[in-house]
């Protein structure tokens, strides 16, 4: 049976904050992620959904301080249009192309992609590459978490039950250099066994290195000892061995329905030597 | 909550719960039941519609949020007050583009969409265009010529005119 809990749809955040602090609402941004929750067999049901597709203010994508800024509620399909982030954050692009198909894209959002904080959430790994900072908003204001503490367990987030996400900023730095990678089972319409994200200068050592990895672990996580490997080296094969080396010693993949423990790690390593090489 | 929609050039009024998803507005409040549900969770495309022009999964969109939307259906297709096949449905026919035809509605929408935006008919810009639909039967190949069928004769009836 498919649950249909009360649903209050503002017409402003104002309007939005006053429902959430009269009582728990679960938000709803493009449904993507909660209408498949919503069957009643993955577990409980909200009591009462938050809609917010009508917050206008909290679509939209602007350069502004020196930052790219993406709207919560900017779907898939817009930021695959946007000639500012094609600019700014290619590797954005290229992870919400690879988000199920053109049906999915132009409903889901990058704030739900974010919110529902799966381990296999395709843009997490590029905004903690990008050193993103997430923007929350509720009774007591708006606050900045950068991407590194927002996904701090399994499935959960930094936010509070009264508070929504309003944006993603990613710093824009020149000479930045980022790319990505998805392994899945098909093209279109497949969840990640790993994905990739990664950003460096280079001068022509390693500068600024980020490697940020979905999928094999029960958050999405920065490969800090990978990074400590390259950074001030030489872009050298010995430099990528170490890297890679020290990638496959921190990583703890699990087994799962999508893939093994074994295949994760192997494919890791290798798609980071690529990477690495295709930089160098 | 009673929610205002334009359903293929019709206005219609429906007074349900505002998370009733839009596949069950359309079967089972307003009868049009040629949109189909395959799995119910958006992998498979079978319950494809148009809203404002845009291929969506009716089986994810909650209907709050079409209040005041156009939404387009299969039953929308047909020409001539529905009594003759459109080009793109005539073309699925010619090339054997339908077999058991559970996929067949959600196929012909997001050709639709496809057709609309009036991009070059290749193989690649065509499969990329049903690649959120899928088909246990025909191997795709028939679609792909059937989209590619309908898409230029458009083509040729747009340069004719
Ligand atoms: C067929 C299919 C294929 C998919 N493929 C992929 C894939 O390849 N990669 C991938 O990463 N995901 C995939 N997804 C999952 C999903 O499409 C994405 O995670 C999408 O970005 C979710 O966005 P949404 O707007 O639809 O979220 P919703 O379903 O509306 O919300 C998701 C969660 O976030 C919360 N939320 C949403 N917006 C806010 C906000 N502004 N503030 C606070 N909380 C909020 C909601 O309460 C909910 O818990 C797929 C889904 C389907 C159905
Ligand atoms: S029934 Fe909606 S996508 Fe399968
Ligand atoms: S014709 Fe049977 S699923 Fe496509």
């Amino acid at each position: 049976m498919h649950v249909e809990p009360p649903v209050g749809s503002p017409r402003s955040l104002e309007e939005a904050y006053g429902l959430l602090a009269s009582a728990p609402h679960r938000p709803l941004a493009g449904g993507t992620d909660m209408l498949v929750q919503l069957t009643g067999e993955l577990g409980p049901a909200p009591e009462r959904v938050l809609d917010l597709w009508r917050l206008d203010e909290l679509r939209g994508i602007r350069v502004e301080g020196g930052a790219l800024e993406v709207g919560a509620l900017t779907t898939h399909a817009q930021i695959r249009r946007s000639e500012a982030c094609a600019a700014h954050a290619p590797t954005l692009v290229a992870a919400v192309a690879t988000i199920g198909a053109a049906q999915i894209q132009n409903r889901g959002t990058i704030g739900g992609n974010v919110m529902n904080a799966s381990p296999a959430g395709d843009t997490l790994p590029v905004l903690l590459a990008l050193d993103a900072v997430l923007v929350a908003g509720g009774p007591r204001g708006e606050r900045s978490i950068p991407a590194v503490g927002f996904w701090p367990a399994y499935r959960s987030t930094a936010l509070a039950p009264d508070e929504l996400l309003l944006r993603v900023r990613i710093p824009i730095v020149d000479g930045r250099r980022q790319a990505f990678r998805k392994v899945g089972t098909r093209r279109a319409q497949a969840i990640s066994k790993v994905v990739l994200a990664a950003a460096w200068r280079r001068d022509p050592a390693w500068r600024d290195v980020r490697i940020a990895f979905g999928s094999v672990a029960a958050t999405p996580i920065r490969a800090t000892a990978a990074e400590a490997a390259l950074e001030g080296a030489p872009p050298t094969a010995a430099s990528i061995d170490r890297a890679v080396a020290a990638l496959l010693a921190e990583l703890r993949p699990i087994d799962d329905v999508r893939s093994t423990a074994a295949y994760r790690l192997e494919v890791s390593g290798r798609i980071l030597r690529r990477l690495l090489e295709d930089a160098s | 909550m009673t929610y205002r929609l334009v359903v293929n050039g019709e206005p219609a009024e429906v007074g349900v719960p505002g998370m009733r998803r839009l596949l069950d507005v359309l079967r089972e409040d307003l009868g049009l039941t040629g949109t189909k549900e395959g799995c119910g969770e958006g992998e498979c495309g079978a319950c494809t519609v148009l809203v404002d022009g845009e291929v969506v999964v009716s089986c994810l969109v909650p209907v709050c949020q079409v209040d005041g939307s156009v939404v387009r259906t299969v039953e929308g297709l047909a020409v001539a007050g529905g009594s003759a096949l459109a080009p793109l449905q005539a073309a699925f026919l010619e090339a054997g583009g339908a077999q058991c035809g559970i996929c067949t509605p959600g196929m012909l929408m997001a050709a639709d969409a496809f057709l609309a935006a009036g991009a070059e008919p290749t193989d690649d810009a065509i499969r990329g265009a049903i690649a959120g639909n899928l088909c246990r039967c025909t191997g795709y190949t028939k679609i792909v010529d059937a989209i590619r069928l309908a898409a230029e004769r458009r083509q040729a009836g747009a340069g004719a005119a």
